[in-house]
């Protein structure tokens, strides 16, 4: 075992862990420790662009982004973040510009902006250009962009170490309201040595991202297993709102691979099999380019009331054939490149399958502003911050608007890089690491690697299945309390199941076969959460909705969820939703 | 044109028996090999022509050796990890179709060359990775920063748009016979994330980087062999852009 000493550790190498980095290695001495390659992350994978109300190419401004965000998610965005999300959009915008960032730009020079679903003018009266953009990498420019700045500013990167537990100075859930509790490090797994190691840190940052694997039709890597998420509620932290999951319109029809919502902000049109812009009976003002939930629901519903497409009459179309094919090649080269290579359609002159893919964890650790994680409504864990889609602050309430999450993790990224490198600066010695620190991480990777030459029955793919197959059947876009018991009974009972996993392979060295049964842990818990939150939240909110509960009920649900881990199973709670100019009114677009 | 319901049939496929013989090497070794030894296994796997080579290499990892060890993320050829040497040529498994090998015959699936096998089709990327930051790959200028965003035409933008798109998978690199046999170049892929900021009309450290690939490292190792073009999973012109890097080391002019 290895011992290391840091100000600060940051725990995740996406956008919103580099972003972090940036900040926090110019004051302090920081470490990222990644379970990946820091350009493997998934951030790359975004597409379409990043909000700002630069107004560069038409009327805009930041207030009217602040309502959209609100409105799009459904009320239960906290309006304080939101506000800063929005305002704070158009520096981040021109700070990503500054360090390189190839935009798209307009004829005189200027950064680009496109349409996107959701974003609008004047509260609602049309669909505004606000997405900054990249062709159709948008996230992948980002995620380069902030690599090289680490590269510039010589960020220590700690590759390929798994952080597999967050060691705080005591039990969370056990201090009394007010009292301190304050972070000491956390525990990491090096892939390529299977050594233990441990850093203490005055504070850490969790940006380790999404959880889309508890899913089987996914956008999401195969490595966004809910890890950070996971660690947090192991902790005794809550997780905030984990009921909302976004499902993306537009993945490919039984892939999941993410086809940008850019594809509809160009111009592209979504049918069912009669040929019908169905829409346009869904949300006549802006028609495809509503918000993600809304479309979502509009083609699983032509699919359930049959009007799909294609020999199982199981997804729509996405029209592009009316398109330009130099303005296609221009604007989206890579999705329309998707198409081609895994369904072998030619999206200059075939409509694409496509069918709703799980896509984006609106809830997650929760945090202040500032970054900062809190341990129940009102406290803080001192010296802990979390960033990204694994945190939850939150500015996504119960749907996000595409393109405002690239914003969300260099806004928050930036603003947890800060504070995390304040903290430690006011610190004079971090948390005691005690002895033993590494003593549970240690039993779960003894554990596993001993069920090689064990009894264990169950396989890691079987179980991992099992859990994917009823979480797509039961949990996705509709659902009721029906699905939702059977899921919660089968994720129970998958829980049990993994406790006789065996893995093969018995080696130290890059066992990623271990790793993947560690993170079928997490995508258990996540998954367990997910379920709960969405039974107990009996009514329907953006991306959660409940066929026996279709309205929105304020007078009840007008809260955040909390969900704790404790011995008895998921305890949950609510928290108030910070409301500051926007009272929730109807949704309709 | 209107689309209609006329569209392709998806998941159609009838599945069939695929080999895939793959190269292995276990660091801790194994009841029949010894520590760091390479070897030749094959496995049987049912799959369908539309899968992907990583489909396949999963099904084996999952239901018959979980201890098949790669690196894979994204599953679409956007994060770069799984480049590998499948049937003699550097392509991502993740991009790579049963139906656009021949599923008849054996598919052969190595670790990229010239890095050092860490186990099975696990490479030490740390090689590759130093040659990327040592061309100071960010942008880099001087003076006082404008408030708003600098301005760059379309036409500027468009100029250095192919090298942007480089994801770092190795692919090119890995397959330039210079870089096997010569242990001091930089390999095609750090000349094309140089390539990205000299044309890039914003940057004002090209010469520094030019000086750089001036190197005996440098661009002058390329042979113009176009593996690496070939090998480029994102379709960027790998030995244009290094044409393009010495052609203004050779003329002075960007």
């Amino acid at each position: 075992m290895t011992h290391h000493e840091y100000d600060v550790v940051i725990v995740g190498a996406g956008g919103a862990g580099m972003r972090a980095a940036l900040e926090s290695s110019q004051r302090a001495r920081t470490a990222v420790l990644t379970k990946l390659y820091p350009t493997r992350s998934h951030t790359g994978a975004a597409q379409g662009g990043m909000a700002a109300a630069l107004a560069n190419v038409e009327d805009d401004n930041a207030e009217w982004h602040v309502f959209d965000t609100v409105k799009g998610g459904d009320y239960l965005v906290d309006q304080d973040a939101a506000e800063i999300l929005c305002h704070e959009a158009i520096d981040a915008v021109l700070d990503l510009e500054k360090m390189g960032l190839p935009f798209n730009r307009t004829p005189d020079g200027k950064v680009d902006q496109r349409r996107f679903g959701g974003h609008t003018r004047n509260h609602g009266e049309a669909a505004v250009r606000r997405a900054c953009y990249s062709a159709d990498r948008t996230g992948h420019m980002i995620l380069q962009t902030l690599y090289q700045q680490c590269i510039k500013q010589e960020v220590e990167f700690f590759n390929e170490y798994y952080v597999l537990d967050l060691i705080l100075d005591q039990d969370p859930q056990a201090a009394a309201p007010g009292e301190e509790v304050a972070v000491a490090g956390v525990v990491a797994l090096e892939l390529s040595t299977g050594q233990i190691h441990t850093f203490r840190a005055k504070s850490v940052i969790f940006a380790t991202g999404g959880a889309g694997k508890v899913f089987k039709t996914t956008s999401n890597a195969h490595t966004l297993t809910g890890d950070g998420m996971g660690i947090a509620l192991n902790a005794g932290l809550p997780l905030e709102d984990m009921e909302f999951f976004q499902f993306h319109p537009t993945g490919l029809a039984g892939l999941g691979i993410l086809l940008s919502e850019a594809a509809r902000g160009e111009g592209g049109i979504l049918r069912n099999s009669e040929g019908e812009r169905f829409m346009e009976r869904y949300a006549p003002t802006i028609k495809d380019l509503a918000p993600r939930d809304m479309v979502a629901r509009a083609m699983a519903n032509e699919v359930r009331e049959g009007r799909g497409a294609g020999p199982h009459k199981d997804y729509v179309l996405l029209d592009l054939t009316h398109l330009e094919p130099a303005h296609i090649d221009e604007k989206l080269p890579d999705i329309t490149e998707f198409a081609r290579t895994y369904l072998g359609v030619e999206p200059y002159t075939e409509p694409v399958p496509v069918y709703p893919t799980a896509h984006y964890a609106m809830g997650g650790i929760p945090t202040t502003v500032r970054g900062e994680v809190l341990r129940n409504n009102t406290d803080i864990v001192k010296g802990l911050y979390a960033a990204g889609e694994c945190a939850c602050v939150s500015v996504h309430g119960a749907n996000r608007l595409g393109t405002n999450s690239l914003l969300d993790i260099n806004v928050f990224g930036r603003r947890a890089g800060i504070a995390a490198a304040e903290h430690a600066a006011t610190v004079d010695e971090a948390a005691v690491l005690p002895d033993d620190a590494a003593a549970r991480v240690e039993g779960i990777v003894t554990r596993l690697l001993a069920t090689v030459s064990g009894s264990g029955t169950e396989r890691v793919a079987d179980v991992r299945k099992a859990l994917q197959e009823t979480m797509d059947r039961n949990v996705q876009v509709f659902r009721d309390a029906t699905s939702l018991e059977e899921a919660q009974r089968v994720v129970a009972e998958l829980k049990e199941r993994y406790k006789d996993v065996a893995i093969h392979d018995r080696g130290r060295r890059f066992n990623t076969d271990l790793l993947e049964a560690i993170e079928l842990g997490f995508l258990l818990e996540i998954s367990e959460v997910v379920v709960a939150g969405a039974l107990a939240r009996q009514e329907s909110r953006g991306g959660h909705y409940r066929e026996d509960f279709p309205t929105r009920d304020d007078e009840k649900f007008m809260h955040h969820t909390m969900a704790y881990a404790t011995e008895d199973g998921v305890r949950l709670d609510t928290k108030p939703v910070v409301v500051t100019k926007y009272q929730p009114m109807e949704r309709k677009y | 044109m209107t689309a209609t319901a006329e569209s392709p049939a998806v998941g159609e496929v009838k599945a069939m028996q695929v080999t895939l013989r793959i190269l292995r090497t276990n660091p801790e070794g194994t009841d029949d090999h010894a520590p760091g030894e390479s070897y030749w296994q094959e496995f049987q796997v049912e799959a369908h022509a539309t899968d992907r080579v990583l489909d396949a290499l999963h099904k084996i990892k999952w239901e018959q050796d979980g201890s098949l060890a790669f690196r894979r993320s994204c599953a679409h050829g956007v994060c770069g990890s799984d480049a590998m040497r499948i049937n003699a040529r550097n392509r991502l498994a993740c991009k790579t179709l049963l139906k656009d090998l021949n599923p008849a015959k054996p598919i052969i699936v190595e670790p990229i060359k010239g890095l050092p096998v860490e186990k099975d089709l696990i490479v030490d990327m740390e090689p590759f990775f130093a040659s990327y930051r040592e061309i100071m790959p960010f942008l880099v200028t001087t003076g006082n920063a404008p408030t708003r965003e600098r301005l760059q035409s379309p036409e500027d933008r468009q100029r250095f748009d192919d090298t942007t798109k480089c994801i770092l998978c190795a692919a090119c690199t890995t397959s330039c016979p210079v870089f096997w046999t010569d242990g001091q170049y930089f390999g095609p892929q750090a000349i094309v994330g140089a390539h990205r900021f000299i044309f890039d009309s914003r940057d004002e450290g090209q010469w520094d980087r030019l000086e750089i690939l001036n190197d005996k490292a440098g661009v002058w190792k390329c042979r113009t062999a176009f593996n690496c073009t070939e090998a480029c999973p994102r379709g960027i012109e790998v030995t244009k852009a290094i044409s393009e890097v010495k052609k203004v080391l050779t003329t002075g002019e960007i």
